[in-house]
């Protein structure tokens, strides 16, 4: 039918569009969320001035990255540096057109949408590093350097825990992974014991390699600004620091999705009432505000200790989860 | 930690960390020569904050140099500016009413105590910890609030006199610091909670930038960094000045030599600064607090005289010759940050670039004290 064909379209557009703007959205105001909260935490204000409450403030910034120049130094691949900022962005983008918002919202369902979610991140990897080092700067090569030695060490545990999941879910259809969870907080894959009695850590394990993955602090390796500068965006100015900067936020977004999709339940409620969108959403800015809430806790680590603890203590701990899971599965 | 002989002339880079770094705090140079992350060599480039402080000594009359001192380390600037006047005040034979000497002592420890705080926070900035440097700051306010009550500012002091101070303290002065002692002691256990059991802080900590006893001694490093590393000195117990030879407080020591143990040390001193200022404010005597008839243009009579005390970050030393004239012949001042620092190339190399900034922060450098 022509018309369904035309439908589909519109419909994924309007998707994309919508996306994109929640996208958008979620960087500017978790931006201010990220200088809100540590202000409650540290006994300010954080930003009162513009609009009530700073409630413009994300729309300040945005106009300030917009005024700068786009500055490329001597030396740099201008094409590679130029993409990277992009690159950096999309992949997370298309992160949020795989997930399941509520149980009528999702741009597009695919059968394998939990790999296609990890195969769009892992790009994000390469673009950072792309950044890193075609700014033909020291500090960055450093940070492009780091950024590929902590999200291998990372993606290990991540998707050893994932896999397990996979094994208990029997599917990659996110919708699937959801509908499964239906009917209280007891059915969410965090407590679902009868699969494996290491879930809750499971679910500990992922949020600590999100942090890692999304480059947050304590691992903010790829930044750490008080030893590389700022890593990796060192000699980005206006806009291409601002996409890295909507990239990381989105990336906390996708991360946080996962998580609430996986683990928690996505849509459904924890007493099994009026299921939807809005329980989506609490729980990922639940998962948001816990990220930031991480950030202005914890100093940063060291490069060998975040290799060692992903090395020495998650990627164990996965792998003993994972047998577990299978001998559970096995026997059940 | 250590790098083989091989890697060394393997292939390196030169990283140049400041003149203006996060973690620098200040204008400070360090010319790193890099094997990937790991340190081969460390050159520190200083001066950029070169001021002739000492030149500016010997130019111009005795009190005119009062401002100066405040200005070298302005973290701790009471502590400087107490070196200088004792000094002067040794050389010209002035004698200091004893109630002058408890308030320097009161003001000097209220101001290692925020120097301390300053230091606590900035160091966990450089551990990438952010929170933190708004508490302490927090409570560093009150002492600047207190101090500024009485000495007229709030960074830069210039309190103490040739004979003793120029504004006593009053009984707001003296019940706020009776409560701000109160507030401190509270949020100790605070600070050790949310930092020290810090499993991130300890293993960013513990072991890293070790410096033996034996390097200090060789490089005359002093303060916490040399009671970091085991060896118990401390100007104001083993060369007493002021009226510290009367009060009970302890040196805190600590063996292993890292950036944890300089911090516990820094930690230990602020308790034992409140220990010192308490007894001080409970026995401080009523009289003048400053000495009769010192002219107003000293000409101290020729010779030469040195003098240190304990300050914030070490043995902070004034050598003052005097000419006759009414200004000095010649001032050297000994800034325990030049030593402290000297020590970073030996230890440093070898170790990765993010524990080398722990420990330079470990350090508690003043940029302007070591260029001057």
């Amino acid at each position: 039918m022509p018309h369904d064909w035309l439908w589909e379209t519109v419909r994924l557009l309007l998707y994309l569009v919508g996306l994109i703007g929640f996208a958008a959205f979620n960087a500017a105001y978790l931006s201010l969320l990220e200088r809100k909260e540590p202000a409650w935490f540290q006994l300010r204000r954080g930003p009162t001035e513009a609009g009530p409450l700073g409630l413009l403030q994300p729309v300040a910034d945005g106009i300030k990255l917009l005024g700068k120049q786009l500055l490329v130094q001597g030396g740099a691949d201008v094409l590679l540096f130029k993409i990277a900022p992009v690159a950096v962005v999309i992949p997370s983008i298309m992160c949020l057109v795989l997930i399941p918002f509520s149980e009528t919202m999702g741009a597009r369902d695919i059968s394998l949408g939990l790999l296609a979610v990890y195969s769009f991140a892992a790009i994000n990897v390469l673009a950072t590093m792309l950044g890193g080092w075609a700014s033909h700067n020291k500090y960055s090569s450093i940070a492009a350097a780091r950024v590929v030695a902590q999200n291998i060490a990372y993606e290990i545990p991540l998707l050893l825990v994932i896999i397990a999941l996979v094994m208990v879910t029997h599917t990659f259809d996110l919708r699937e992974i959801v509908a499964q969870q239906a009917g209280g907080f007891w059915n969410w894959n965090v407590l679902r014991f009868g699969a494996s009695p290491l879930m809750p850590l499971a679910f500990l394990i992922y949020f600590i390699c999100m942090l890692a993955e999304a480059n947050r602090a304590p691992f903010d390796m790829v930044e750490a600004e008080s030893e590389l500068i700022a890593g990796a965006f060192t000699e980005y100015s206006g806009m291409g620091f601002g996409l890295f900067f909507i990239a990381e936020y989105v990336n906390v977004v996708v991360g946080s999705s996962i998580g609430a999709v996986l683990f928690l339940g996505g849509w459904h409620c924890p007493f099994g009432l009026l299921p939807g969108l809005h329980w989506f959403l609490i729980k990922l800015y639940l998962l948001c505000f816990a990220v930031i809430w991480v950030r202005w806790t914890f100093p940063r680590t060291q490069i060998y200790g975040l290799l060692n603890l992903s090395w020495k203590v998650l990627i164990p701990l996965a792998l003993a989860h994972l047998i577990v899971t299978a001998v559970t599965v096995k026997l059940v | 930690m250590s790098i083989d002989d091989q890697s060394i002339h393997a292939e390196t880079f030169i990283l140049n960390l400041g003149p203006q770094h996060p973690a620098t705090h200040g204008v400070l140079r360090i010319k790193l020569t890099m094997d990937g992350e790991y340190i081969v060599d460390a050159e520190p480039v200083i001066g950029y904050g070169h001021r002739m402080h000492e030149k500016m000594g010997e130019n111009r009359s005795y009190a005119k140099f009062l401002p100066n001192a405040s200005r070298m380390d302005y973290v701790g600037a009471l502590l400087n500016t107490h070196c200088h006047v004792a000094a002067v005040e040794r050389l010209a034979g002035i004698t200091v009413p004893e109630r002058a000497e408890f308030i320097r002592v009161i003001t000097a420890e209220l101001n290692r105590v925020s120097s301390h705080l300053l230091w606590m926070g900035a160091f966990l900035v450089d551990l990438g910890a952010f929170t933190p440097l708004l508490y302490t700051f927090d409570d560093r306010e009150d002492i600047l609030d207190l101090l500024e009550s009485i000495t007229g500012s709030r960074l830069t002091y210039c309190y103490y006199r040739f004979g003793g101070v120029c504004n006593d303290i009053d009984d707001d002065f003296i019940a706020g610091t009776r409560s701000f002692i109160e507030r401190m002691r509270s949020r100790m256990p605070m600070y050790h909670s949310l930092v020290t059991e810090n499993i991130i802080f300890r293993k960013r900590c513990e072991g890293i930038g070790g410096v033996p006893a034996e390097t200090c001694r060789r490089y005359g490093a002093t303060g916490p960094v040399l009671r970091g590393s085991g060896v118990c000195y401390d100007v104001r117990r083993n060369e007493p000045y002021s009226v510290y030879p009367l009060f009970d407080f302890s040196v805190p020591v600590y063996p292993e030599g890292d950036c944890m143990a300089r911090y516990r040390v820094r930690m230990d001193e602020i308790v034992e600064s409140l220990r010192i200022v308490e007894q001080a404010l409970e026995r401080i005597p009523a009289g003048p607090v400053m000495a009769e008839k010192v002219p107003l243009i000293l000409k101290p009579a020729r010779g030469e005289c040195y003098f240190n005390v304990e300050a914030a970050r070490g043995s902070f030393g004034m050598r003052i010759v005097s000419d006759g004239l009414d200004a000095p012949y010649r001032l050297k001042v000994r800034s325990p940050c030049f030593s402290n620092f000297s020590l970073f190339r030996e230890c440093v190399r070898g170790t990765l670039l993010a524990d080398a900034l722990a420990f330079l922060g470990s350090l508690d450098l003043v940029i302007p004290e070591i260029d001057r």
